[in-house]
């Protein structure tokens, strides 16, 4: 389908719009858009940032009126970025988050911005699913054993938990926590939320706030956004709350969990054990983690397979289209 | 005035133990049955005895059971009871009991559990962290997704159908492949095991080990599976042809494989340590302390329905 579309409709006859790429990759997406696009790379310009936009605002015939940025804090699309950049129009993201995109800043200026949709969100899913039942099963932790060739030695691991019939309490029920909370169905739990508002389409329990999820959860799992208001959303009180049987699985960001406070809650005993694809400084793992059998860590991979890299692809080419054409955006987060 | 001799509904019926039981088995049993093992056994019991109990999974062959001339059932605590002499049940006319439903769930979610740690390597991916390769050296390469992917499933029976319905939920294409089509499934039937394999990404073994099935999953299989293709096993190690495995991994001839069982457990061919492409656990899909108490009550169940005239709750098809 990538193919499909990097061959469909020629630029306008002698001009190719110009785009910003704010993105390290060098991979099939920068070769696509450069396919169809005068791309002005700021990781290729070795240039400091206010400098490259500056100097892009004397790009001919037009400057730039799109951006492509990556997420994960490298480069924050704020009051300073669009000051520099005056000429920009609309920010296409390739993250899965959008803590890096002042929204309000955009949309005080009437910039439009597209976030990755749903591409992202089976595969995260999926992972965070493969998390649970690794932290409740004890799936990478046998595998370690069996691999050390204790089996033989030692007898069998130690027992897991069943998983049917835990409560699991999702944090943030958006398009990654409801296709969580459907798999998770399938497996037999017991599916109940926490997010800004109740949901209406669904009837899982609802909880308003994150302490009451905890107290009557077996399970938390992390899947809301990363902003003011869910930082350390998952703190020591939570931690308290879900108690010395609860485990907590995290897809979002290092920053929704204090990372310092579930170390200890780990450490003590006072909650089961964790599943972790994201942590407060990346790619820096808290070596703590590293001894504890009841932990499993994987390196912010959730978002990642080689399908949806293809898939992310056509979607963020498809709203660059939208845009240029004057049509609607494809994924639009602003406007509303 | 003479002395009521005690009436059969005193006497604990007699159950003969192929090997001693698990400590919550005889702790939850030992008040209802009289327990004694069968190599212990006297001339007397054993010659009354319709009842073996199998509580693991160390052979019963036939010279075991031609010491029990009154043998009516053999009752197994798991799921698989290939290492019962079943043949001999067969000619014999004796019933065969296996855990039924009782492991059915776990075995199924742990299934799952391996297909996303292989195909996402979440195993491998938790090492390479734990060992500070993260920070060191960057990225753990990209893995592939779960949900799409064809499921091919060998048994659709307890654990079978229970894979179905979770992958199914993940968005994965599920058919199966069994003795023969069960018209109440939603799946595609397969007739061929080597057409499954060559029509999946991941073929999940949870078919019982008979002569029939027995090396099913040779080099042809896994050649039609594939190089991108993943084996899930969960059923028995005699389902694979062990050596031809590690050397169709070795050779990157099928992709992954997640493996719950092996042929001569607990010894695993040591050269599957230094795969990333494989998830390893020791025969540990089907427990979860819930899953003992569901097993027991599910022997209890066939043990009271024999006792009492009723039929078996999980008969096994010989």
């Amino acid at each position: 389908m990538a193919s499909a579309i990097a061959a469909a409709t020629a630029p306008p006859t002698g001009a190719q719009h110009s785009v910003l790429l704010l993105r390290r990759a060098n991979d099939y997406l920068a070769a696509t858009l450069r396919a169809r696009y005068r791309v002005l790379s700021f990781y290729d310009s070795g240039a400091p940032l206010p400098a490259f936009l500056a100097a892009s605002a004397a790009t001919e015939p037009e400057p730039p009126r799109a951006a492509l940025v990556v997420g994960g804090g490298a480069i924050r699309v704020d009051a300073a970025f669009l000051d520099a950049a005056p000429y920009l129009r609309c920010v296409v993201t390739t993250a899965a988050g959008l803590d890096h995109v002042d929204l309000a800043e955009c949309a005080r200026r009437g910039v439009l911005v597209a976030g990755a949709g749903e591409v992202f969100s089976t595969d995260v899913a999926d992972h965070a699913v493969g998390l649970l039942i690794d932290v409740l099963r004890n799936v990478s932790a046998a595998d370690r054993y069996v691999r050390r060739g204790l089996w033989p030695v030692q007898g069998d691991y130690p027992l897991g938990s069943k998983l049917g019939g835990k409560r699991v309490g999702i944090i943030g029920l958006g398009s990654i926590g409801s296709s969580i909370a459907k798999r998770l169905k399938a497996l037999g739990c017991v599916i109940q939320y926490h997010s800004r508002r109740p949901k209406d389409t669904v009837s899982f329990k609802y909880f308003h706030d994150v302490i009451s999820l905890a107290t009557e959860s077996d399970a938390l799992i992390v899947a809301c956004a990363l902003n003011d208001q869910t930082r350390h959303i998952v703190n020591k009180e939570v931690l308290g709350a879900l108690g010395k049987d609860g485990v907590v699985v995290n897809i979002a960001r290092g920053g929704n969990i204090d990372e310092a406070e579930l170390i200890s809650a780990l450490r003590e005993g006072k909650i089961a054990g964790a599943g972790l694809d994201v942590f407060e400084k990346e790619p820096v793992v808290p070596a703590e983690f590293f001894s504890m059998d009841n932990v499993v860590l994987t390196g912010h991979e959730a978002v990642f397979t080689t399908e949806s890299g293809s898939d992310l692809c056509d979607l963020m080419i498809g709203n660059l289209e939208a845009f240029f054409d004057g049509r609607p955006l494809l994924t639009p987060v602003l406007p509303k | 005035m003479e002395t009521t001799p005690q009436s059969p509904a005193d006497e604990k019926p007699l159950v003969l133990l192929s090997q001693p039981l698990f400590p919550e088995f005889a702790a939850a049993l030992a008040g209802r049955y009289r327990f004694v093992l069968a190599a212990d056994a006297d001339a007397a019991a054993a010659a009354v005895a319709r009842v073996l109990l199998v509580p693991g999974l160390a052979p019963v062959t036939a010279e075991h059971l031609a010491r029990l001339p009154a043998l009516e059932l053999v009752a197994g605590t798991s799921v698989g009871v290939d290492h019962v002499d079943l043949d001999n049940c067969r000619s014999r006319g004796l019933s065969v009991t296996n855990a039924g439903p009782a492991f059915a769930v776990d075995s199924a979610d742990y299934a799952v559990g391996l297909v996303v740690a292989v195909l996402r390597r979440v195993a491998a991916a938790d090492a390479y962290v734990r060992r500070g390769r993260w920070a060191a050296d960057g990225d753990y390469p990209l893995a592939t997704k779960v949900s799409g992917k064809r499921v091919g499933i060998v048994g659709l029976g307890n654990i079978g159908s229970r894979v179905a319905r979770r992958l199914a939920a993940f968005g994965c294409a599920v058919s199966y492949h069994s003795r023969s089509p069960k018209p109440s499934s939603p799946y595609t039937f397969v007739p061929a095991l080597l057409d499954l394999a060559a029509g999946s990404d991941v073929l999940v073994l949870s078919c019982a080990l008979t002569d029939e099935t027995k090396h099913m999953v040779n080099r042809t299989v896994m050649e039609a599976l594939g190089k991108d293709g993943v084996l899930i096993n969960v059923g028995r190690g005699g389902l694979v042809d062990e050596p031809e495995l590690v050397r169709c991994l070795r050779d990157g001839a099928i992709g992954g494989a997640g493996l719950d069982v092996y042929a001569n457990e607990p010894a695993v061919p040591p050269e599957l340590f230094g795969m990333d492409n494989v998830v390893l656990s020791d025969h540990r899909a089907v427990i979860t302390p819930e899953s003992i108490r569901g097993v027991l009550e599910v022997v209890t169940a066939n043990l009271d329905a024999f006792f009492s005239g009723r039929p078996l709750v999980s008969p096994v098809q010989l």
